[in-house]
């Protein structure tokens, strides 16, 4: 939609705004419950949208995960480019009353990386601040060690608590509701464990009262339990609804169907490192060289998936074939990048080339349980691959599984999915690309062990470069390159499909979050 | 009596023992928790911090040592993933389940001995061979399916029940539970019904086999010679005498449908203690797993205890000091 259009959308809304705010209530069900609801706890997706309702950041994410004024109304690095200062917004209150000031900020940060027994904690985003200084009640200064440019990114994934809930306030005064205080546009009124998450609206917040004004979230895991709680009516939004049912719910005059592509990327982990590799062998068994270090038997195996295919047989028409990590329109992707074309000659002759043409045996592992048709992709990319003259077997098994045996490095091939929580391009460069080095975090998802200097160089210089401009060429530099290289093989970015009454409207969001407020009635 | 009921007990501590261990061995060998728990772009540190912290950094036999420590002080251990004792999270959800079992019993005793004492007791007529076939599609149609099929009748295209989820609460008799409110029990019929069918099929068939046995015995004929009415011969004879089959089945079910009612629970989203069974395995919640297990073992003990104490009550041969002393 062009800009003009937004806007006159956006006076429309305003327009309809009274009649809108007649008293409704909400129920949504989403594929998972939230494990706790204390918002430092746990840094998973579950959890993260029904926080992202009670709490704001400093910097909130829109639907394309673009960088919004939340608590902070600006910000930016200031002539030191390790101080980053925050101009705070002036008049929120938190649900109980009390006024935002920098002291929450302060509180909040400290409190992030102490959070007892997190299984995933947020300090992977606090880490790099040195110093909070509270310059007044509504500035405040990170310090950091050396430059760094994500700030605001990293920033915009940390939910502001109230400092008055004290210096021990633990995740079980959250799940019981006496520390869950917020600035969000909703309040939390009820937690039950495996059941539902009761919000009501804040009627207070700073950028609008919300339109409904209770929210109830049930967690309903089986797909089609989901489907049938929607056409039942018990539920007004679904969350995840599954491929095999888009055709059939799409014919129902009852329910919308809202999609919107993901930041997840669907890609094939390659051991580019190894001199045998476990699961690459000679056709007959017999132990060989890891071909998969030759960049062009990577590029043939590339080439040789029918991405087309996968997403229209496999994925029911609902994905976009990748050719990178991110999908177009995101900070740091690259525009010269194709998706690969499908080219089964071409792939053989490259074997050839390579000396591999009388192929050789190879098994794709993946997980059966954790994105969309994942063991079906998986089948297909085998077939294909056989169809280049490589003897391919797959094997898929429970992530609970899967990813502690990837991450040993069991496997030569393997099937993961990477979505970019900051939004940008560094998220999955740093991770999955960038050499694996633990002692300075880099490449913890760097599963075949790619290396390659010059992509290392990029991203770490594009780590040192504030200047947004200057950072994402360079991250789209450094993406080239290891496209070039093949890095991994990306297959499909996923599309999310979310469901709704009739007279629903649902925004959809690149996180996969679903949120009471991307619902707005139709008018 | 006692000296049976304390045998059971220490014979049900070594059961125990030997549950935990496996069970604890079993999830240590599949995997980590923390690679499924932790965020994808956690860096090396961060991911040891969390292993550190939930214990798991330390070899098995450590790991395994301080729950029984803590098993010493009565704790069961805290759950990796929700941050709270697991005794805690299966005892939230345990009335949930346990009203659901509580009306699926009722529902499959209610309908089902009656139907199979009319199946027994008139076998060829219309009525009794409709049942027998009536069961038989009771316990060979899939629970899953069964339970989305209720759903889209009832609920989609009826329009009359709601699809899922567990309905209002109340307490009284000091339980609270959502079987005292109308809203409840509405909400609660389709996934009780949905865990009924197959036991009631189970019931059917079952009492129906019974009353076919023991209906030419002497005993009957004798009752009947003595010119007893007919009703006194089913409900006092015939009914005494089958109840000892029936009993141990539905008290090893009732146990099956507490503790295994994942199906049902899954496709009605009702917040049970299977669907927390199922969800903790998927993320290798260990503290959960095994403390579930450990509650489903006492559980199964004193079933039993109580189907053995029943025994005694409905055939006065059995003597519980007897056995095994």
């Amino acid at each position: 939609m062009p800009r003009n259009a937004w806007a006159a959308a956006a006076v429309a809304a305003a327009m309809f705004a009274p009649a809108m705010a007649h008293a409704e209530d909400l129920t949504i069900a989403v594929a998972s419950e939230a494990t706790a609801m204390d918002p430092h706890y746990h840094n998973t997706g579950n959890n993260n949208q029904i926080m992202a309702q009670i709490y704001d950041r400093l910097i909130n994410q829109g639907p394309n995960q673009e960088l919004l004024p939340g608590l902070a109304e600006s910000w930016g690095p200031t002539d030191d480019p390790t101080v980053w200062e925050f101009r705070l917004r002036e008049g929120v209150t938190f649900h109980d009353g009390s006024p935002f000031t920098a002291e929450d900020v302060a509180y909040t940060i400290a409190r992030v990386p102490n959070v007892p027994n997190s299984p995933s904690s947020f300090a992977i985003y606090t880490a790099d601040i040195t110093e909070v200084e509270i310059v007044d009640d509504y500035t405040v200064r990170f310090h950091t060690a050396t430059p760094y440019p994500l700030m605001a990114n990293s920033l915009s994934t940390i939910y502001i608590v109230s400092a008055d809930i004290g210096e021990d306030a633990s995740t079980e005064c959250f799940n019981d509701g006496a520390c869950a205080i917020g600035t969000g546009p909703y309040r939390q009124v009820e937690y039950t464990p495996g059941d539902r998450i009761v919000l009501e609206a804040n009627a207070d917040y700073w950028d609008g009262a919300p339109i409904w004004d209770t929210v109830t979230i049930r967690p309903i895991s089986s797909p089609a339990a989901r489907v049938a709680a929607l056409l039942a009516g018990d539920v007004d939004v679904i969350a995840s609804v599954p491929t095999t049912d888009i055709a059939q719910l799409e014919d129902n005059d009852d329910v919308n169907l809202w999609q919107g592509i993901s930041n997840r990327v669907i890609y094939l982990h390659i051991d580019s490192d190894r001199e045998v590799s476990p699961h690459v062998t000679a056709i007959g068994g017999s132990e060989i060289e890891n071909p998969l270090r030759d960049v062009r038997v990577r590029r043939a195996l590339s080439m040789a998936i029918d991405r087309e295919a996968i997403v229209d047989d496999v994925m029911e028409g609902i994905a976009i074939p990748a050719g990178q990590l991110l999908p177009a329109g995101f900070f740091g992707v690259s525009d010269t990048i194709e998706v690969p074309d499908y080219d089964p000659d071409g792939a053989r002759a490259l074997l050839e080339e390579a000396g591999y043409g009388d192929g050789f045996a190879v098994t794709i592992h993946g997980p059966n349980d954790r994105y969309i048709n994942d063991a079906a992709v998986a089948q297909a990319i085998a077939q294909m691959w056989s169809r280049i003259g490589l003897e391919t077997s797959v094997e898929t098994m429970p992530r609970s599984v899967y990813f502690g045996r990837a991450s040993d490095l069991e496997f030569s091939v393997m099937l993961v999915g990477w979505g970019a929580g900051s939004g940008e391009a560094s998220s999955p460069l740093r991770s999955l690309i960038v050499t694996n080095d633990a002692d300075r975090g880099l490449g913890g998802a760097n599963r075949g062990r790619f290396s390659n200097a010059e992509v290392d160089a990029l991203v770490e210089e594009a780590m040192q470069t504030v200047d947004d401009d200057a950072r994402a060429a360079l991250l789209a530099h450094a993406t080239e390159i290891a496209m070039d290289q093949v890095a991994i093989i990306p297959t499909h970015f996923q599309v999310n499909t979310w469901g709704t009454r009739a007279d629903l409207e649902y925004e959809p969001r690149t996180d996969e979050y679903t949120l009471a407020t991307s619902v707005t009635p139709i008018e | 009596m006692t000296v049976f009921v304390i045998r059971r007990l220490l014979q049900s501590l070594l059961v125990m023992a030997v549950m935990s261990t496996l069970v604890f061995a079993g999830v240590f060998a599949i995997g980590n928790p923390i690679d499924i728990l932790i965020s994808p772009d956690a860096t090396q540190a961060e991911y040891e911090r969390a292993v550190r912290s939930l214990g798991l950094d330390l070899p098995l036999w450590e790991q395994y040592w301080r729950f029984l420590q803590n098993l010493a002080d009565g704790e069961l251990g805290i759950s990796f993933v929700h941050h709270e004792p697991a005794i805690e999270l299966i005892l939230q959800r345990m009335p949930a389940t346990l009203e659901l079992a509580a009306v699926a019993l009722l529902l499959s005793i209610t309908v089902g001995i009656p139907l199979g004492l009319w199946a027994g007791l008139k076998p060829d007529s219309l009525a009794g061979r409709s049942i027998m076939v009536g069961s038989i599609f009771g316990f060979s149609l899939p629970n899953f399916w069964q339970g989305l099929m209720l759903i889209m009748i009832f609920a989609v295209m009826l329009d009359l029940m709601p699809a899922g989820g567990r309905g209002e609460t109340a307490v009284f008799l000091g339980i609270e539970s959502s079987i005292w409110t109308l809203d409840g029990l509405w909400h609660l019929a389709l996934p009780a019904i949905n865990l009924a069918l197959f036991k009631t099929s189970l019931v059917i068939r079952l009492t129906r086999a019974s009353v076919r046995e023991v209906i030419g015995l002497d005993y009957v004929k004798f009752a009947r010679a003595k010119g007893l009415s007919e009703r006194r011969v089913v409900f006092v004879h015939v009914l005494k005498n089958i109840m000892i089959p029936v009993t141990t089945v539905i008290g090893l079910e009732l146990g099956v449908m507490i503790a295994f009612a994942v199906v049902t629970e899954t496709v009605f989203a009702w917040p049970g203690m299977g669907k927390l069974i199922i969800d903790s395995i998927f993320v290798l919640d260990r503290p959960v797993i095994v403390a579930y297990l450990t509650v489903i073992v006492v559980m199964f003990i004193i079933i039993n205890l109580v189907v053995d104490i029943l025994y005694s009550i409905f055939d006065p041969r059995v003597r519980l000091a007897d056995v095994g002393a």
